[in-house]
């Protein structure tokens, strides 16, 4: 239930194949634990599901970008036209709808590029430089070829020793405590 | 230790066989970080560079003098600065093609040649950015294309498609950074794991946003990265069609037509391929990547080339038909100068670097010859050069009235200025290869993924 060792950020399983990681984090899910992540050298499928994560909120971001950048070349256009210095110019419309399209479509575009990156970072919590799971030397080699599945202290269910008995039973190539 | 594939066969995989997850990485990191670098870098980049200091000495003389040095005139006042800011952002577009569309297309052969062919768009809309600054008049009035708040209540023509176009190259280039940029985050990642180096760690860890390779964190990403490819599709689509209006909403025959959006879009594409080529070829020689970009790259790349090289056909036979059948005897009379008018060898010498010699991609000793599609690659780009030439020059130099008729040729300072920019570019894709993996490590760790599973099932 509680942990002993309050002193850990957590416990860290290190797997060679990313098919043998996908199986350990469906395992350690079905047992219970929820505060984990897995880390991989490139983006596994179904990995996410795994760990316990479900739906992002990235695509409805990047939907209010795009919109916000509809509406402000839009309206930058109809206020400099229409409203700030209007130009009576042979009695065309003011209100010059099609040609602003252009315009209006390319800062759709950029407002909802940068939603998506900068939400992408936000909800990713990045720039992190600091991070538990760096002070595992062998975490390196998870940029590498290497993944590894890391249940965190803060779970309900971490118990330093029973965690670990567990971990075991996954087969890992080793097993690190990773401090805080 | 990676065991590459000894024979090419025309059906080779998109990674040779016998690579690991580890041995992809340390290849392409190796370039970077632990290899010498070869002595044809250095040449290489001497070259580009000087050529550099010959784009600054000619735009130097150019603030100092201004654009009379160039060969622009009346009639022909558009010329040099808009072909080459035409090619250049053409060049650019195959990149986010590659990036972009193959990746919503599910094309694997994107993999290894998509870092660097987008780092070849961010050069080439830089080298493209130079001419709509340099070609005003007064270059340090630029901003006021821009609509910033000021004391003349004054703003940009959003009318005009000069406007557009800075729009749309501006959300071009800055979108294209972005793209790029978020795909270097994990190798940035790798590249801090794995460099000795002090400041080359601190470097690409700030770089990297201390990326540390979570599965969550891929998930969001994965969809960030879809979500771009989403948006930048559309966006480079939009871009040469507002590039194509600079001339379409014009009268004058030869620019004022519907053909314009897509034939300059083909165009593009057409000529963005031909400059991959003509980049990936070198590259895989001298770094010894023939392992990641395989022959079946360089076929795909070069089919992709012939097809949009027949859609520009389409356009030129379509423009012929079309000044014929509109019985618009301007459109006629256009036509007829660049077949048999002053600068009738352009024309021809553009039909046959843009039609003839593409065709050779049908021969299938061409296509499994890197040299060969190499110097068809050259053609097609200098082809794709002549024809942004005969548009701007026929069209401009003999319009609606004969007596405002004249001639147009680039002095030393505009080729001066268009070779300049090669240097720029050129230095910029030394610079990259220099400092960062020219091929997506992360993405190509999933391509050894792939190979062994499909060994798996066979």
């Amino acid at each position: 239930m509680s942990s002993q060792n309050n002193e850990l950020y957590g416990l860290m399983a290190e797997f060679s194949e990313a098919a043998a990681l996908v199986e350990a984090s469906k395992k350690a899910y079905q047992a219970g634990y929820r505060k984990m992540d897995a880390y991989t050298p490139f983006p596994i499928e179904d990995l996410s599901e795994a760990v316990g994560f479900h739906k992002t909120r990235l695509p409805l971001i990047v939907l209010i970008g795009a919109i916000t950048g509809a509406l402000l070349g839009f309206g930058m256009q109809y206020y400099a036209a229409a409203v700030s210095y209007p130009l009576n110019i042979g009695g065309r419309p003011l209100n010059s709808w099609p040609s602003f399209i252009p315009i209006t479509f390319e800062l759709t575009i950029l407002v909802a590029a940068f939603a998506a990156v900068m939400g992408m970072f936000a909800l990713n919590g990045l720039p992190q430089p600091y991070h538990p799971v760096f002070n595992v030397p062998r975490f390196a080699a998870a940029s590498r070829d290497t993944f590894f599945l890391c249940i965190e202290c803060l779970d309900g269910q971490f118990d330093l020793k029973e965690t670990r008995e567990f971990m075991q039973t996954l087969n890992p190539r080793g097993i690190f405590e990773v401090d805080p | 230790m990676p065991k590459s594939g000894s024979a090419k066969t025309p059906e080779a995989q998109f990674i040779e066989p016998g690579h690991t997850y580890g041995s992809v990485t340390d290849k392409i990191t190796s370039i970077v970080l632990t290899r010498k670098t070869p002595l044809s870098w250095f040449i290489g980049f001497s070259i580009a560079f000087l050529l550099l200091m010959v784009f600054l000495a000619s735009t130097g003389y150019l603030l100092l003098r201004g654009v009379g040095i160039w060969g622009i005139n009346v009639p022909v006042s558009w010329g040099f600065a808009i072909i080459n800011f035409v090619w250049w952002i053409g060049i650019g577009h195959a990149g986010t093609l590659i990036s972009a569309i193959l990746l919503l297309l599910r094309q694997e052969w994107r993999t290894s040649i998509n870092r660097f062919a987008e780092a070849m768009t961010l050069f080439a809309v830089a080298a493209a950015g130079m001419f709509p600054l340099l070609h005003m008049g007064r270059p340090w009035l630029f901003y006021w294309l821009l609509p910033y708040p000021n004391t003349m209540s004054m703003w940009p023509q959003f009318r005009s498609p000069l406007v557009w176009d800075v729009f749309a190259v501006s959300t071009y280039a800055i979108v294209s950074l972005l793209f790029w940029y978020v795909g270097l985050v994990p190798d940035f990642a790798t590249l801090r794991d794995r460099a000795k180096a002090r400041t080359a760690k601190v470097v690409y860890g700030m770089l990297s946003m201390g990326w540390r390779v979570s599965a969550k964190h891929w998930h969001r990403y994965e969809t960030a990265y879809l979500l771009l490819a989403g948006l930048a599709t559309p966006l480079v689509i939009s871009v040469h069609t507002v590039v194509s209006f600079d001339f379409a909403m014009a009268i004058v025959p030869g620019w004022h037509a519907t053909i314009f959006p897509p034939y300059f879009v083909a165009g593009a594409i057409y000529a963005g391929f031909a400059m991959v080529l003509t980049l990936s070829i070198p590259l895989r020689k001298f770094y010894g990547l023939e392992d990641f970009i395989t022959m079946r790259h360089l076929k795909n790349m070069a089919k992709v080339m012939l097809a949009t090289g027949l859609i520009v056909v389409y356009g030129y036979t379509m423009e012929i038909f079309t000044a014929w059948y509109s019985g618009n005897e301007f459109e006629a009379s256009m036509m007829a100068n660049r077949f048999f008018g002053p600068y009738r060898y352009v024309y021809y010498s553009l039909l046959f670097c843009n039609a003839v010699m593409p065709q050779f991609i049908w021969i299938g000793k061409v296509q499994n010859s890197p040299l060969a599609l190499f110097i068809v690659a050259m053609f097609v780009n200098v082809g794709m050069w002549l024809e942004r030439f005969i548009i701007v020059v026929t069209s401009l130099h003999r319009d609606f009235m004969p007596s405002s008729w004249g001639m147009y040729s680039g002095t030393i300072w505009d080729w001066a200025t268009f070779i300049g920019t090669i240097g720029l570019f050129l230095t910029l894709l030394f610079l990259f290869l220099r400092v960062l993996p020219a091929i997506s490590i992360f993405e190509m760790r999933t391509m050894v993924e792939d190979e062994e599973k499909g060994m798996q099932e066979a």
